[in-house]
């Protein structure tokens, strides 16, 4: 009982700090993945060249490699950030790049009549967009949206090696400090998993609720 | 132009890859005529229709509908200024689409109120009173909140077409609107196009459907391999088609059609196979 009585106080704090690593960096991401994603589509070269080649960088290299560029690299050409920022920044890059080709994904499976009719009735690109190809998208792309939510998640514990206090680092120092890292692991990875069944059953939940025939 | 011309098309070109869809179409439509395109498929009859609403972009040629001009080819403006003309030729003609292309999130009449707040930005409450007098015209009044996909085909379309309605253009423009339609739908569509016809609205209306066309119809043109080739007022063109290939089409349609069939055409299959 010594062990849990020990970490039980941190083991809040660390898993507040995992929360808002997960969800600022799934928000960030999803608006880097929009943006990413209408750049993809653009009928413009310049954006779509640049949406391909960010999404293949990003996906082509490990995301530790890029946590660390971000953390130790960046401080080298003068731009210092904190370990929190600077995780959050890299999994929104990353999960911004996947993000994206979900995005992607639930523009392109709207039927192309549903475009054509709104062009018909005079409205914009931008118009057509937000009133009738989007929200006809979010349903198509809820569910890989979802996945990669819970993801994103589990690539917090990452943030770990930049010296930020979530979970996988309070296993690692309580474990290291008194050699219980079986228990340690275990308690958090039972942490993470709670935590990503509660996302999968809110999943769940709006996936049932938008099945609905319209 | 004269102001009585609702549309005119000079000269319009567009090819898929290696197919010519359409040769050089010039083609004019008084204000409040009903024009029926006719033709095989593959005839350029629907590709026609599509350019006029800039669907397709045509190769070139011009086409004006009301005091609206888009002109195309190489040397046509591209950008901001041509998506603007693009959007007003749209709005002087509305589409009314083969497969409906209702917005399936939004129920019938947010479906017909959608393009006058976004686009014309009519107050809500207007676009309301206007949206239900439309679908009330179009016999839908008590399926205002339904969503498309409780409706049956039929109902779909006519929802579609107080969709296009609800924009006030000058011409509808009919892509076989009943093509989708399982037969015992197409009469309450069709019925919805005569009364819009005796309202004055000027209809381009590709459709196979010969009745309509003898009875709504004042001119009917026919296309073959991507070019009019023949122009003439219903009577004239069902009782004396002169083109061969239109013989030939208004046999295999009355085939299909049996109470429209023509009088001492019918031919059986096997020549009709031969002839194409």
């Amino acid at each position: 009982m010594d062990l849990v009585s020990r970490a039980l106080p941190l083991l809040g704090q660390a898993v507040i700090i995992t929360l808002l690593l997960g969800i600022t960096s799934f928000l960030i991401g999803s608006v880097i993945g929009l943006i990413v994603a209408l750049g993809r589509l653009s009928p413009h070269r310049l954006p779509r060249y640049l949406a391909v080649a960010y999404v293949s960088i990003v996906r082509g290299t490990p995301l530790l490699i890029q946590v660390l560029l971000i953390y130790f690299g960046l401080p080298q050409i003068g731009i210092v950030l904190a370990p929190i920022p600077a995780a959050i920044a890299a999994l929104s890059l990353n999960g911004g790049a996947y993000l994206s080709e979900n995005f992607r994904a639930g523009v392109l499976s709207v039927d192309r009549g549903q475009r054509e009719a709104a062009h018909s009735l005079s409205m914009s690109y931008p118009q057509s967009l937000r009133r009738v190809i989007l929200p006809q998208a979010a349903r198509i792309a809820l569910p890989p949206v979802g996945s990669r939510f819970i993801a994103i998640m589990k690539d917090t514990s990452l943030a770990s090696v930049i010296t930020v206090f979530e979970l996988t680092r309070l296993a690692n120092m309580v474990g290291s400090a008194t050699f219980r890292y079986i228990e340690m692991f275990v308690i958090v990875a039972v942490v993470y998993w709670l935590i990503n069944t509660v996302l999968s059953i809110g999943q769940e939940a709006l996936e049932r609720r938008l099945a609905r025939p319209y | 132009m004269p102001a009585t011309t609702a549309v005119q098309i000079t000269g319009l070109r567009k090819r898929f890859g290696p197919l010519e869809v359409l040769k050089g179409v010039d083609l004019s439509v008084a204000r409040g005529e009903v024009l029926v395109v006719m033709g095989a498929s593959g005839s350029g009859k629907t590709t026609l229709l599509r350019c006029i609403n800039l669907l397709e972009e045509p190769d070139d040629g011009i086409i004006t509908v009301c005091d609206c001009t888009v002109v195309c080819g190489p040397h046509a403006p591209r950008g901001r200024k041509r998506n603007k003309q693009i959007r007003s030729v749209c709005l002087q003609a509305a589409m009314v689409f083969q497969q409906f292309n209702l917005f399936p999130h939004r129920t019938a009449l947010q479906n017909v109120i959608e393009a006058p707040i976004t686009v014309k930005g009519v107050a809500k409450a207007d676009a309301v009173a206007l949206g239900e007098r439309l679908l009330d015209r179009v016999g839908l009044a008590d399926k205002r909140d339904q969503y498309p996909a409780r409706l049956s085909g039929g109902q779909k379309q006519r929802v579609a077409i107080a969709r296009a309605l609800a924009m006030e253009p000058d011409v509808i423009l009919f892509d076989e609107p009943t093509s989708a339609l399982d037969p015992e739908l197409h009469e309450e569509v069709l019925q919805t196009m005569r009364d819009l016809a005796r309202g004055g609205m000027t209809m381009i209306v590709v459709t196979h459907e010969v009745q309509f066309a003898k009875d709504v119809a004042d001119r009917v043109v026919f296309m073959d391999g991507g070019e009019i080739v023949e122009d003439a007022p219903p009577a004239e063109f069902f009782a004396r088609p002169r083109h061969a290939r239109a013989r030939l089409f208004l046999r295999l349609v009355a085939a299909d059609q049996p109470t429209d069939a023509p009088t001492g055409s019918t031919t059986d299959g096997k020549g009709t196979a031969a002839e194409l």
